[in-house]
């Protein structure tokens, strides 16, 4: 059996908690990113333009074809590169955060887009005539009318989805950036406790998941009873 | 201007880099250091003793402490009033692309200099010379790479070990089984745990994964040299005036016995993070590379 | 700048001397497979399972499947597969794990890999499964007991069959997560598509050609497996339902 030794924890929490404090920032900001985004690219997917529905189902398709952990290399290695030419960046900023940050909004704004698709197709269509009717235009009726209760509809999805999200925050391991799985990994790796700190990571993502994760379902049990 | 801005940006992405206007005499990464008063050095996170974090998260190391006099001569060379230090940990699978994408500077580690790296990349002068041998438990019996026959052997991805042990896997039908782990930590996780009898990797390396060991009794380094390597820091490839100055400067630190200083603080006294003293005495190859320091690749 | 691009690269011997970068690319992709249908397969039986247990009356059995769902889906892929590769041995009785880690490592990592995949994907199949079996009509079961049936014919012969057409679609989604998921497992050395495409990095210095051809194989396996799914979900659409016929 294997001797377990956890004594390198306590001295490590400063750098685990900095970890973490990247892995939520990663997390709120792509959340509210994605959103945004999600919902404007669902509408342009609805949308009678044949132009937006079509950039709108590439993107969304694209980015949900390939693996998360190839669009953050993508994100890290070749994309920055090309924004700095573009953009006359000094090249060679730690970019790391930034592009981690920008590769995860940009990939879960096409899984949220369609979590609010769907939602906005739960809203009857009648909705939208009877807005109509009352004088609204087409941006009028889907912000005051449709989105207001395709969001209420959604909320307990778009918060699983932020769950699995931070999960996946512990894939930024590839750009060496130390999220809280990459600064627990680093622990272990350099202490020679490598097994210790990753049953240590699994526990804490557990406990935050899983309270989570009972919040999410107290709210959707609050606003629909079933 | 913007419409150049996009069309370089182009011609990056699609390689075509004639497009850009040749400035032979100027090197682009003193220009950019000059600009932004700040340069990024590249280092890893866990190549004891070479460059690796601390256990306050401070990177340290012999070729992190070559590198920071380097900077200092680069400093001075420009005369700059200050020059900010930004530090960037690489891996080995990302290096040789954050070099060539103008992420990092420069980086000194453990990269070792061959022909097919100096198609993308640039390098110094060498730094340190390893042998490639084998870690194993001191019970085990593994005295030579003949022991390995039939057996579970790890190596890291990515490094001239791989290379080497696969091809001698084949050339002598020796019937291993090969496990590439991600990075030298994975690697000796998986020795320590019985996965494999042996490790094999640069031997430098091989007694610094021995001083994270929980026991480091348990371990020793042992076989034949399957082949010597030369360390040298990478850069950005066609930059010959950086790279002279670069060279130069490593060149003074061995010359003048700074650099042999460095070692003894490095292989020959305890190091972080367990104090644990590597003692490597300085091998013949690095005696000659201090002597005539010289950028030659060993392969 | 200056990146020389050179895609004759994949057609030049690889290292090992006996294939080429290509054929280094084809193994992957192969492994990627091979890998993501195995652990599809086991996903798809355990999460049927446990599903099927979360909607059963009997409160120990409901909250042991309840217990396995959050365990899963609580706890990072890329954590998962570190403990089920490198920590299980360790846990288990010397002896045994020792004869393990004996064992050939390409079967140790593709065991480790199957395992953690398939039991990931398990606790979402379950999800789908349960939230199938909860959106028939209660009428269907109440008549498969007034019928006479146990509760255990009930779920065989009424209500399962319906539920499963109805949970096609969303399992789709999964069914292409897993694919995608697999990249995960290069982390522990196995040799799957991303494994390759960052060892030809290694071995080629030439990472652009690595990244699109390995980023155009995921977008090639999902076209395919979406192409086939949509046939699938079309053969078996319950009439009367929406995307039914």
């Amino acid at each position: 059996m294997y001797e377990f030794d956890w004594s390198s924890i306590p001295g490590a929490l400063p750098f685990l908690w900095d970890g973490m404090k990247i892995s939520l920032v990663i997390t709120l900001q792509a959340v509210v990113i994605g959103i945004v985004w999600g919902t404007i690219l669902a509408m342009m997917r609805l949308s009678s333009i044949k132009t937006l529905s079509w950039f709108a189902a590439g993107y969304v398709n694209m980015f949900r074809a390939i693996p998360l952990v190839m669009v953050l290399l993508w994100f890290f290695l070749i994309v920055p590169r090309f924004v700095e030419t573009l953009l006359d960046f000094p090249p060679g900023s730690d970019l790391r955060l930034s592009s981690a940050m920008m590769g995860f909004a940009l990939f879960e704004a096409a899984y949220y887009s369609e979590i609010i698709r769907a939602g906005i197709q739960s809203v009857p269509k009648g909705q939208i005539a009877a807005a109509s009717a009352l004088g609204m235009n087409y941006a009028q009726a889907m912000r005051l009318v449709v989105l207001p209760q395709a969001f209420r509809n959604m909320v307990p999805l778009l918060l699983t989805q932020a769950i699995i999200l931070f999960q996946d925050t512990s894939l930024v391991y590839v750009s060496a950036l130390a999220d809280f799985f990459g600064a627990s990994y680093k622990v272990g790796d350099r202490d020679g406790r490598l097994v210790e700190m990753l049953l240590f990571a699994g526990a804490v993502y557990f406990v935050i998941c899983f309270s989570a994760s009972q919040l999410v379902k107290r709210l959707q049990k609050k606003y629909h009873p079933a | 201007m913007k419409r150049f801005a996009i069309t370089a940006a182009l011609a990056t992405v699609l390689g075509a880099s004639a497009v850009l206007p040749a400035q032979a005499q100027e090197s682009l990464t003193l220009k950019k250091i000059k600009d932004t008063g700040a340069i990024t050095l590249g280092h890893r996170e866990s190549s004891i003793p070479f460059s690796y974090y601390d256990d306050k998260q401070q990177v340290i190391g012999y070729s992190h402490e070559l590198m920071l006099k380097v900077v200092d001569d680069i400093k001075a060379n420009l005369k700059l009033a200050k020059l900010d230090i930004k530090l960037m940990p690489v891996t080995s699978a990302n290096r040789i692309t954050l070099i060539q994408n103008g992420t990092v500077d420069i980086e000194c580690g453990s990269t070792t200099n061959n022909l097919e790296r100096q198609k993308q990349v640039g390098f110094t002068t060498t730094i340190f010379v390893i042998g490639t041998k084998l870690m194993a438990k001191k019970d085990a019996g593994i005295k030579d790479f003949a022991d390995l026959a039939g057996k579970n052997v790890v190596t890291t991805a990515g490094t001239t070990s791989e290379r080497l042990i696969r091809k001698m896997n084949e050339d002598k039908q020796m019937k291993m089984n090969v496990i590439s782990a991600k990075d030298h930590g994975e690697a000796f996780l998986t020795l320590e745990t019985g996965r494999a009898v042996a490790f094999m990797m640069d031997d430098a390396l091989l007694y610094g994964e021995i001083a994270k060991a929980k026991k480091p009794g348990d371990w020793l380094v042992t076989g034949t040299a399957q082949s010597k390597e030369a360390y040298g820091c990478m850069l950005k490839k066609d930059d010959p005036e950086f790279k002279k100055l670069v060279d130069a400067s490593l060149t003074k630190a061995m010359t003048s016995g700074d650099a042999e200083k460095i070692y003894a603080k490095w292989f020959m006294n305890p190091i972080p993070p367990k104090g644990l003293n590597l003692n490597m005495v300085l091998s013949d190859e690095m005696k000659a590379a201090y002597k005539a320091p010289n950028d030659k690749a060993f392969e | 700048m200056g990146y020389q691009w050179n895609w004759g690269v994949f057609l030049s011997p690889s290292a090992s001397g006996d294939d080429t970068y290509l054929g280094w690319m084809f193994a992957g992709f192969k492994m990627t497979i091979a890998l993501s249908l195995t652990a599809w397969v086991l996903a798809l039986i355990l999460g049927a399972l446990v599903g099927v247990l979360r909607t059963v009356p009997n409160k120990t059995l409901a909250g042991i499947a309840t217990a396995y769902v959050e365990l899963f889906r609580n706890v990072p892929l890329l954590v998962q597969l570190f403990i089920w590769y490198f920590v299980l041995p360790e846990l288990l009785p010397t002896s045994i794990g020792d004869a393990y880690k004996q064992s050939h490592p390409v079967m140790q990592q593709f065991l480790a890999s199957m395992i953690c995949l398939g039991l990931f994907t398990s606790a979402r199949v379950a999800e789908q499964v349960r939230a199938g079996i909860n959106s028939l009509p209660k009428g269907q079961k109440n008549a498969g007991l007034a019928l006479g049936f146990t509760l255990p014919q009930t779920y065989r012969h009424v209500m399962l069959p319906m539920a499963f057409r109805l949970v096609v679609p969303p399992l789709t989604s999964e069914f292409l997560n897993i694919f995608k998921n697999s990249a995960v497992c290069s982390t522990i050395g196995l040799l799957e598509l991303a494994a390759q495409g960052r060892q030809l990095v290694d071995y080629t210095a030439q990472p652009y050609e690595s990244f699109i051809a390995v980023t155009l194989s995921y977008v090639l396996i999902n076209v395919t497996v979406m192409t086939l799914m949509h046939k699938f979900e079309r053969r078996i659409a319950v009439p009367g339902y929406i995307g039914g016929k």
